[in-house]
């Protein structure tokens, strides 16, 4: 029973310890995947309604007062 | 000065996906036809259990694997950019769009955890057969990994099989076939993927070009050639049918944009295609002035292509924009006036909703519903800001079909001349053969600027401008990011082609 994910897990050990090349590209995603998810991500690409909001229904909200804003007396025209 | 904030801020946002996505666009196509690429040379292999074919594959799969090494993940930050930059259009469309796009991430990464390291670490040690299956699933889930957000895409060009739900201010689904087999989307993934094919043919041409040219590796260059040109013609030609039925699929659902990439102001009956022209850069939208410096037409043409009937009428810029009673066309100002009354509507059944009046409420929603298809068009400030910018599109758009046409020829001949064995001596069509990847790059791109160029100002085709869908945030920050993106991209396309040339370098025997 053993064997079978024995076999599957030296697959993937073996295939990683005789790469050469490939040792350069799994370099290459990891720093890229480190810059995407920590950095980017993080600090300069926030989910703005997520972050802003608490709940949909206020997501909803929000939306619809900027799509309806137009015509809201007194609202602030966001629309050049 | 809140306007010019306004415009600048979605300019730089739109300048910020528009990078982005180019260089996302740069690794993606070669990944969906190296891919199949590759399981062709395998199979053949397999077929053969020549050793010289082993060789062959696996040099062009390690070519394959830096670029989908270097190319993985870029599309994220595309997925980044809709919910910080474009979080209005996020939230109207997030329900539909979100939860297939993350089942197909989830499907497309277990299917590269298991296939992908069968191909890359299986060789003799999994059996021939087995290895090729893999190399197979490998190809078609690439591709059909690119199924989803085609469909989206496909959606914003043509809002099918969905409602808008004003309580959630979001489109919720009405028919999931009708969204996954619109007219659009099938056009568009056909003839995306198809033109991923032909650019992985252009790229092994490419190469064994320049291999060619240097006098190395032969006969594996010929090889490769034979296969990459039968592949690249028939995918050529599949992409030449696909552009057709897109460009009927567009004077259907799009005709500004149709309008837009034929440089086509005053609407005709029997209208001429536009072969080749040069646009007069001060015609401007209701003027009298020649669209064009110099041109050459095809008479009729046009018509029949757009209407798939000859003699039918095809609406020009202007006729969109002003409106055309004896041919049934509605302008762009009549539209605005409707979208006004949508948005009124809309307001006012928000309003009614907040006091509890539920006939008022009622009433709103009813006349919303009859004005809703002009939802969008209430956000503009005049006709003309319908109109996408003209010059851009048809520029691209003649690019992309000239080379298009260009490209079956080039796979022909080297089709044609590599069988007859002939192909060594030609330098100036070696030359070219190493030029063509890079010509494939420009109508690759190009497709894409037709695609999305030429539907501005829409973010949703007539319902949702991109001035309303973005995000009320500070224009610095869009700034910040997008030379934050055109450097991290950069340094990767750096390493692209560096590892990439290291290796053609190398060629077949090295590791
Ligand atoms: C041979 C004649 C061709 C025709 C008639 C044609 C037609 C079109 C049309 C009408 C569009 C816009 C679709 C839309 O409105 O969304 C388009 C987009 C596109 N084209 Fe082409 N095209 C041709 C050749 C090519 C070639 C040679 C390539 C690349 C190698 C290419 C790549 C693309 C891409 C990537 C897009 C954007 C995605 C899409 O909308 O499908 N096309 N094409």
């Amino acid at each position: 029973m053993l064997l079978m994910p024995r076999k599957i897990v030296g697959f993937y050990v073996n295939g990683f310890r005789s790469m050469t090349l490939g040792k350069t590209l799994w370099k290459i995603i990891l720093i890229k995947l480190i810059i995407i998810f920590v950095v980017i991500r993080l600090f300069f690409m926030p989910d703005y309604l997520n972050t802003r909001f608490k709940t949909d229904s206020e997501r909803a909200q929000h939306v619809m007062n900027v799509i309806t804003r137009v015509h809201v007396p007194g609202g602030k025209n966001l629309i050049p | 000065m809140l306007e010019q904030t306004g415009l600048e801020l979605v300019n730089w946002a739109r300048a910020q996906f528009a990078l982005t996505a180019m260089f996302h666009w740069i690794f993606v196509p070669l990944t969906l036809g190296l891919s199949f690429l590759c399981a062709f040379f395998e199979s053949i292999y397999v077929k053969t259990g020549k050793e010289e074919w082993r060789r062959l594959t696996r040099f062009w799969m390690r070519l394959f694997g830096i670029n989908f090494a270097i190319g993985v993940a870029t599309g994220i930050i595309l997925e980044f950019e809709f919910g910080t930059n474009w979080s209005n259009y996020s939230w109207m469309v997030g329900d539909i769009f979100g939860a297939p796009l993350a089942i197909e991430g989830l499907v497309a990464f277990f299917l590269e955890a298991t296939f992908f390291a069968v191909m890359f670490f299986g060789w003799d040690r999994v059996s021939k057969g087995f290895h090729l299956f893999s190399t197979w699933m490998v190809a078609i889930g690439s591709n059909l990994s690119a199924l989803w957000i085609l469909v989206a895409n496909g959606w914003m060009q043509f809002p099918t099989g969905m409602a808008f739900n004003p309580d959630k201010a979001r489109f919720e689904m009405q028919n999931f076939w009708d969204v996954l087999f619109s007219p659009v989307a099938v056009s568009k993934f056909t003839h995306t993927t198809s033109s991923g094919f032909l650019l992985g043919s252009l790229f092994v041409i490419s190469v064994s070009s320049w291999y060619l040219l240097k006098g190395r590796h032969k006969d594996m260059a010929k090889k490769s050639i034979v296969v990459a040109s039968v592949f690249g013609l028939l995918s050529a030609l599949f992409v030449g049918f696909t552009g057709d039925e897109a460009a009927y699929t567009d004077a259907q659902k799009q005709p500004m944009k149709l309008a837009a990439f034929e440089g086509l102001w005053k609407g005709q009956e029997n209208a001429g295609l536009v072969a080749l022209g040069v646009l007069n850069p001060d015609k401007r939208p209701g003027d009298d002035k020649d669209p064009f410096i110099f041109e050459i037409r095809v008479p009729g043409l046009l018509s029949l292509l757009a209407n798939r009937s000859p003699g039918s009428f095809v609406p020009g810029i202007d006729d969109l924009v002003y409106g055309n009673s004896a041919q049934g066309v509605m302008g762009a100002d009549e539209k605005i006036k409707r979208g006004k009354v949508a948005i009124q509507q809309l307001a006012a059944y928000k309003k009614a909703q907040q006091l509890g009046d539920q006939v008022a409420a009622e009433t709103a929603l009813q006349k919303f519903n009859d004005y809703k298809a002009y939802l969008g068009f209430g956000y503009l400030d005049s006709p003309e800001q319908a109109v996408p910018p003209v010059g851009i599109t048809f520029y691209s758009f003649h690019a992309m079909v000239a080379l298009g046409t260009l490209f079956i020829l080039i796979f022909f001949i080297f089709l044609v001349l590599t069988m007859k064995d002939r192909i060594e001596g030609q330098r100036a069509l070696l030359l070219l053969g190493v030029l063509s990847l890079f010509l494939g790059f420009i109508a690759s791109e190009a497709g894409w600027v037709v695609a999305e160029v030429g539907r501005q100002p829409w973010a949703i085709q007539d319902l949702l401008p991109v001035t309303v869908a973005r995000t009320d945030i500070n224009v610095g920050s869009v700034k910040t990011t997008f030379f934050m993106f055109l450097v991290t991209f950069t340094v990767l396309f750096i390493a692209e082609v560096g590892i990439m040339l290291k290796q053609i370098q190398i060629g077949p025997e090295g590791k």
